[in-house]
């Protein structure tokens, strides 16, 4: 029992956590016939809270509620697994990551979200804002645009053999390598 | 909808533990320095194609007894510009929608403030469809 509580401690291996993920597409399909996707709930979101006569959010969206309700359970998971199965080691990077970033004084990889970027003290600083504020617009704005995110398009769309999802996953891609590669190093530095 | 919130508290629990929520990680990924996120997503797509695979070849149904349908996707530019537009976000965040909410729930508070971005991105997305290419 104690190995086996030490064993869910640790961070999961690849080979554990991708097929678990992928039997969300089948668990999903047999409980309720419903297709995996995440970001549609921030669009239920709009459309419970602030519809505006905006067509794109003039539908019934208590049909949808089982993805509001799938999105709280992935709250509440974040919750269990931080509170009750949490691992006191810091996350373990690649060296030459470590060496960059530590010269944008980023050097803290004790907790979830790393704590010399995104904490409520960092909010209102330029690089601050730009990563949380400016970052989560670019991720609903995108992942609407594009008709989903890496759950609808790169696990569900792939796996159901949607070529449409293919472009979106290789264009989530390219747009993550621009990002990190040549965009990231700027706000970094501000 | 007790069953979808189970779903969802599983799925939440293997994001963080897979370390899908960390930002460094998602960097590491974006460098091809690391194969541990390459490795998640795509032995994660083989086990979805092989499950849908088996639910078409034997005709498997809900446990409502429904036959089970996967609605086809139709392409339009937006897969294009919208995704390229989301990876920005990702790589910047470190986090797509469903790490957001894995993060958020497990503490980073200051991440209900990058969720509420997220849903004003969407929202200005529906406000302004019709003028974007699709």
């Amino acid at each position: 029992m104690e190995q086996l509580s030490a064993m869910l401690r640790q961070p999961w291996p690849w080979y554990v956590a991708g097929p678990l993920i992928g039997l969300t597409v089948p668990l999903l399909l047999i409980i309720g016939n419903k297709t995996f996707g995440i970001s549609s709930s921030l669009r239920h979101v709009c459309a419970a809270c602030m519809p505006a006569r905006i067509p794109f959010f003039n539908y019934n969206w208590k049909q949808e509620k089982w993805n509001l309700v799938f999105a709280l359970g992935i709250l509440l998971g974040g919750f269990i697994a931080m509170e009750f199965l949490r691992d006191s080691t810091a996350v373990t990077v690649h060296p030459h990551l470590v060496k960059e970033l530590a010269g944008y004084g980023i050097q803290d990889y004790s907790s979830l979200v790393p704590n010399d970027l995104f904490t409520w003290s960092q909010l209102l600083t330029p690089r601050g804002l730009i990563m949380m504020v400016g970052g989560g617009f670019l991720v609903g704005f995108g992942t609407r645009y594009a008709g989903g995110c890496t759950s609808g398009h790169a696990i569900m769309g792939l796996s159901s053999l949607q070529w449409p999802s293919l472009v979106a996953t290789c264009c989530f891609m390219i747009g993550g390598f621009i990002m990190a590669n040549l965009i990231l190093p700027v706000i970094l530095s501000l | 909808m007790l069953k979808y919130l189970l779903a969802g508290t599983a799925f939440g629990i293997i994001l963080v533990k897979a370390e899908l929520v960390s930002w460094f990680r998602i960097q590491e990924m974006f460098r091809l320095q690391s194969f541990h996120l390459y490795g998640i997503i795509g032995s994660a797509v083989l086990t979805g194609m092989l499950s849908i695979w088996l639910i078409k070849k034997f005709g498997i149904r809900t446990i409502g007894g429904e036959k089970i349908n996967i609605p086809d996707k139709k392409f339009n530019k937006g897969n294009i510009y919208g995704g390229l537009i989301f990876g920005l976000g990702w790589a910047l965040t470190g986090a797509c929608p469903g790490p957001l909410l894995a993060q958020a729930g497990g503490g980073a508070t200051v991440i209900a403030v990058t969720l509420l971005s997220a849903i004003a991105g969407t929202w200005v997305y529906g406000r302004f469809r019709e003028k974007l290419p699709h």
